[in-house]
Parts: C-alpha cells; structure tokens; sequence
C-alpha cells in the first residue's frame, strides 16, 4: 500500500467518525450472557447499520439481580443508561418507582411509532403493564416453562408424554421406573410449580387483583389446598423414584435428564436452544405442563417469565426517540424471529409468530413451537402474572420452604404457613417503601 | 530513656490525616450513611420513603429465620476457626522438624494462600459436584447421601471444608515463624527436663506461641464470619434456598438481589455492633491472660 493510498483512508475514516459525531447514542444494560450476548450484540450492530441517525451500545451487567442493582445505584447517581433490562420478578420495583422509567408505551406513540397493544401475543401482552392494560416495560426475552422429554425413554416405556398429573402419577411414572428412568425434575420451583401452577389452574396468586391494582394492602394466596396437594404428591413421587429434586440449582436439576438418568424435565422454552446444540444421545420433544384434572377441566395458559426493557426516565428528548426507535426495530417481525430463531425464546408479535410458521421453522423444529401455543392457549381471570414487591425475596423464601419440604425437614403445611406470612410480611414492607 | 516526640502539633495530625480521611470516607460515611437508612423503608429508587423507626430491627427479632442464620453463623465460624487453626499448627510443628527439603516442604504447604475466595469455592463446587465430585463420591462410599445444594448438612459440610481448606496457609505461615522465634536455648533446656514431646509442646512451646495464635484467633474469626462471602456464594450458587447461609451473606441476599435497603441496613448496623462487641471482649478478656514477651 502506498503511502497516498494509507493517507487517503485515513482521511475516511476521520470523515465517517467525524459523521459518526452527529448520532445519538444510547447505551442498553443487560443481563444476556454467553451466546445470548453475542445475540444481542447482533441485534445492536444490525440496529446501527441499518440508520444513521441512532448508535445503541449494549453492555453485559452480569445477572439479572446484578444489572437491577447496578441500574438503580446509576440511577441514584443520576447516570443510569437509557435502556435497562429487568427480570419478571424485579418488575414490581421499577414499576413501582412511578418516574424511574417511561412508559413504554407512551414513548412509542410519542415518538411517532405505532403501538397497538393487541400485536402482541396474549400470553406477553400484560405481563408488564399497570392494572389499566398500558405497557411499561417492554417483553424482551420472553420465556415460558414447558414440559421437555425423552422420546426414546417414553417409547422404551410404552407411554406418552402426560396431558396431567394424575396420568402421570398413575401412567406415565410407573412405566417410567419400570423401564429403569427417574420420571421427572424441574428447575424452578417458585416459577413452575408456584407462579405457573395458579396461572395454568387459574387459581388466584394474590389480591388486588394478583397484586396488580397496587402494592397497597396486596397479599399472597399462596397457600391453598390445589398446590399443598401438589406438593404433597411431589414428596409422594419422590419417595416411590417418579420424580427426583437436585436443589435450587437450575442446572443440577436439568443435568441428570441431558445424561438421560431423567426422563422428563420441566425447564424454560427458552433452554430449547441450549439442547438442541448439545449432543444429548437421545431424540427429546417438548410439550404443555400437565395439570390436575381434580382442579380443572379447563387449563389454561401460561405467562412470561424472562425478562423486558425499560426506558429509563431523566433523558433528553433526542435519546429518547432513539430509544423509540431500537424498540420499534426489535418489535419488527425480522428481528423477533431471528431472536425467537437464535435463543429459543419466543417471538412477542403474532406477527413474528406468522413470520416464523412462514418460514417452516416449527416444521424442522415442532419443540420450539410449544412455548408459544402455550402462552396462546385460552386465558382467565388470574393468568396475566403477578406484581408483588420484594418478589426476589419472596422466591428465596419458597425456595428455602421447598428445599426444607423436599428434603423432609418440615411438613407441606408447615412449609406454606411459612411462606405465607413471611411473603405477607414483606409485601407490607414493600407497601412502605412505596409512601 | 528518651522520650520521643513531636515539636509542632500540626505535624502528627498532618501525617495521620491520609489515614484518617481514608477512614472517614470508607468506614465512618457509610456506617453512618447504613443507621440513617436503617430507621426507614425506601424504595430503591429513591422516590419513596417511611420512616419506620426501630421496625426494621424489630422485624428481624421476631423473623425465626434470622436466627437460625444467626446460630449457623455462630456453629460455622466456631468450626471454621477451630480447625483452620488446629490443622494449621499441627502443619507448623511437624514442618519445624522437617530438616531434608523442609523449604519445598512448606512452600507447597503455603500454596493454597495464593488462591482467591470465590476460585477456592469454584475448586469446591467440582469437588463436591453432585454428580461426578471426587468428594461427593468419597462420601457415598462411607453411606452418606451427600448433595451438595439440595441437602442443608451436605452444604454447611462442604462450606466447612473448602473455608478451612483455604484458610490453613495464612495460620501455617504464622504459626511456623512463631515456632522458629522461639529460642534455642528454651528448646534445650526443655529437653532436659521434659522427655515427653507432647508434654514439652503443652508446657513450653505452646504458651510462648500464644501471642501468635491470639492474632491468629481474631483473624479467623473475622475471616470466617466476613471473608467467606465469595466461597459461599459460589458453592450455593447464588440461589440460597434451603441452604445454610451466614449473616454477612444474608446482607447481600437482602440488600443486594432484593434490594430491601432498610432491612439489609439495620442487619449491617447489627454486625458491625457485633464486631464492636467482638473487639472489646478479645482485648479485654483475652488479652489480659496472655504473655507477651
């Protein structure tokens, strides 16, 4: 290369990065590690390429827990960023704190975006928004838990994946142990078999309508007899080998059904991207979480867990619209499916929905269809979520009764009597903290 | 004798004032800064606030939970201390009779100090790995099903271990230069009147090893109680559940993940009066029974 030749590039490149001068910059905090990461980069730099008036920087905060906590000292400090990702369980604090962020949905029709709430598939749609049906935050990686199985294991035992957990007690495990397989494991106890189990049952999770109507006076109704029964029945399983518990640990638990000790585990519509890559030794599928039929005859869906993206508050108007607009290109149905393709979680648009059945991705794939029909089956009065503060200490909470419940430290009554009045405990506090 | 001292008043107080400021700005500001938000319920973002008075304290008076992290943290850091130091000095003195290699000898026994907390509890995790952890397997062998994060005893074993484990260095580097400062001649002439070697440790070595090994004791208590934080964090994977968890670690559970400010305010304000507490009764009543010499 010539002397002229290197003279006249880096005239260019002084050019574009004095061009570069002219875009707003906003910066977006999250908690997607490893592959997910690299996802979200993508997402950036593609959202950078595709304009030239907008340059949004993702930064990796470590957990959840963590990007919330070094969100709010930032936000103390006055130097939060512009987009801030917060867990499903976090939700009730940041909503909460009414100034902290914008909502979503007035940013959008602000800024000249369209927004119509009902573009978003059902199971998403209010996850994140106040009790008057407007989003604030919002979905971003949303997940759902669903049922995975080992194909080869249930053909070995000559039976089918369980539509409810009376065919498994009575079908499905039985076969099961006598084909030489533990029948099942989950990873999340508070999230499956506690949050999810009063949405699938549409058993109510809390007052206040789930707690959404406000942190004021709001209880948990946690402790009822359609989940005592479960849980009865889960130290009953785990005594006759249907169904092992490996701790708190989310991997622990998902482990033992990758080495194929496990026949059946309930895990994250979004880990169904993290199987298919490894190389497991058996076929696996995935279906609905089983239900009681002694609750219901009528199941009904899901809600989201994962996450969603807030719009921190104190901007200038210039950033602000940027921030519009990075939303309005990840809502858009190209990128929702790439997402949904990458990672395993679903699309939040029926229109990415539409996009990806298009594509014949849930023909390849049939798995990675389950998340969402689940989150699409028919809804009722208790399966839009929950908001309760101090949440993450409420599932710590659980977490420690369950453990005790599992390991045959303390009785099934015991356990949500426990449960019961410390969550009510902090939700007062909680309450406090809002005055 | 000469008694040494300063001409001016400004000097001593211009020398000491880096330290002093350093104290102030990361001890005597926070501490504060924790009892004022103590007495209140905050919402993290600073938007709203109660003041609730002594509640917060009283919450965790009445919280069963808490004293039962209470007494853990006391059991634990009683075993932790104990045998980090009792394995330590029993190291020293066989590594003061070493004479062949003795220097290689107690390099490799100084190596473990190197490693950092959170890494020796990664070290733990693959040794007490439920499915394929030497140690766990070492355990099924002698018929305990040991699980470490699903059972409460596996956890508080394996957090015994990996802390002591990691805390054996510092004691044996201590105890060993302690061991090596005692005269020669005391040692000889011990040996004329005493030909029990045990009996020669208890009545000569040991007591004059004492000043050492209270300096030890004060560290591995507070090691125990507040250094263990990363070893903890790491082998319960940052999910407590139904394991067994310390005092300090509680704080950061609460303040931290849950971000219930008050509550993990007035549990800091109760360790450090803790630690206050500690101190005084360790100088005044320990103290007084040892010989320095």
């Amino acid at each position: 290369m010539t002397f002229w030749k290197i003279a006249a590039l880096n005239v260019a490149v002084i050019i574009s990065a004095s061009a570069a001068f002219a875009e707003t910059e906003i910066t977006l905090w999250h908690a997607m590690g490893g592959k997910l990461g690299e996802t979200v980069n993508k997402i950036a730099e593609d959202f950078n390429a595709s304009q030239d008036d907008y340059k949004i920087t993702p930064v990796f905060k470590g957990s959840y827990e963590e990007t919330l906590t070094a969100g709010i000292a930032a936000f103390r400090a006055g130097e939060q960023p512009n987009i801030m990702q917060v867990f499903d369980a976090g939700a009730a604090t940041v909503i909460g704190a009414k100034g902290a962020t914008i909502p979503v949905q007035d940013l959008l029709t602000d800024n000249g975006v369209n927004f119509d709430i009902n573009d978003y598939i059902s199971g998403v749609r209010y996850f994140y928004a106040d009790s008057d049906g407007k989003m604030i935050g919002m979905p971003f990686n949303s997940s759902s838990p669903i049922m995975y199985y080992n194909v080869d294991a249930l053909e070995k035992a000559g039976v089918t994946p369980p539509k409810t957990w009376e065919e498994f007690q009575s079908v499905t495990a039985p076969a099961l142990k006598e084909a030489g397989y533990i029948g099942m494991s989950q990873s999340h106890l508070p999230w499956i078999f506690t949050e999810n189990f009063m949405s699938r049952h549409n058993l109510p999770f809390a007052t206040n309508d789930n707690g959404y109507d406000g942190a004021e006076g709001t209880q948990i109704l946690v402790n009822n007899d359609a989940i005592k029964a479960h849980f009865t029945a889960l130290t009953e399983w785990k005594d006759s080998g249907f169904f092992e518990w490996y701790g708190t640990g989310w991997d622990d638990n998902q482990k033992p059904f990758e080495d194929g000790d496990v026949a059946i585990w309930l895990g994250s519509s979004g880990s169904f991207g993290g199987l298919m890559s490894k190389d497991l030794g058996f076929e696996f599928s995935a279906t609905y979480l089983p239900y009681w039929e002694a609750v219901t005859t009528e199941p009904k869906q899901t809600f989201i867990g994962g996450a969603s993206l807030f719009a921190m508050s104190g901007k200038s108007a210039e950033e602000n619209e940027a921030t519009a607009k990075f939303f309005e290109f990840l809502t858009s149905a190209d990128v929702q499916y790439f997402w949904h393709k990458e990672t395993g979680y679903v699309p939040i648009t029926e229109a990415a929905y539409e996009l990806a059945k298009e594509d014949g991705h849930y023909d390849r794939f049939p798995a990675a269809e389950v998340g969402i029909q689940q989150l699409s089956l028919p809804g009722g009065d208790n399966t839009k979520g929950y908001r309760m503060g101090f949440y993450v200490q409420i599932r710590d909470v659980m977490n420690r009764e369950y453990g005790r419940i599992l390991t045959g430290e303390t009785s099934v009554e015991d356990a949500f009597n426990n449960i019961e009045k410390e969550a009510n405990d902090l939700l007062a506090r909680f309450a406090k903290t809002q005055g | 004798m000469k008694r040494a001292g300063f001409t001016t008043v400004w000097l001593p107080i211009a020398l000491l004032l880096p330290q002093l400021m350093i104290i102030a700005i990361f001890f005597y500001w926070p501490a504060a800064w924790a009892v004022q938000s103590s007495f209140y319920l905050q919402d993290p973002f600073g938007f709203g606030s109660t003041f609730v008075g002594v509640e917060n304290y009283t919450d965790l008076m009445t919280n069963t939970e808490y004293g039962k992290v209470a007494r853990f943290t006391l059991i634990y850091t009683a075993l932790v201390t104990f045998f980090s130091l009792s394995i330590a000095l029993l190291l020293a003195v066989k590594a003061d009779k070493v004479i062949k290699g003795a220097k290689s000898y107690r390099t490799l026994l100084m190596w473990v100090y190197a490693i950092a907390p959170p890494v020796a509890g990664f070290l733990g995790l693959m040794f007490f790995d439920q499915r394929n952890g030497p140690m766990t397997e070492m355990f099924q062998t002698l018929g305990w099903d040991f699980r470490l994060g699903a059972d409460y005893n596996s956890t508080a074993t394996a957090m015994v271990i990996v802390a002591v484990w990691k805390q054996i260095p510092v004691n044996f580097i201590f105890f060993l230069s302690g061991l090596q400062s005692i005269p020669k001649s005391v040692r000889e002439a011990a040996l004329i009147d005493n030909r029990s070697a045990s009996g020669r440790f208890w009545d000569v070595t040991f007591p004059l090893l004492a000043p050492t090994a209270f300096f030890l004791l004060i560290i591995n208590i507070t090691y125990a109680l507040f250094d263990t934080f990363g070893i903890i964090d790491t082998l319960v994977r940052s999910e407590p559940g139904n394991n067994p968890v310390t005092l300090v670690y509680k704080v950061f559970v609460d303040g931290f993940r849950g971000n219930d400010l008050g509550g993990s305010s007035a549990q800091s304000v109760i360790l450090m009066v803790l630690v206050l507490l500690l101190t005084v009764f360790q100088f005044r009543l320990i103290e007084r029974r040892i010989h320095y010499t």
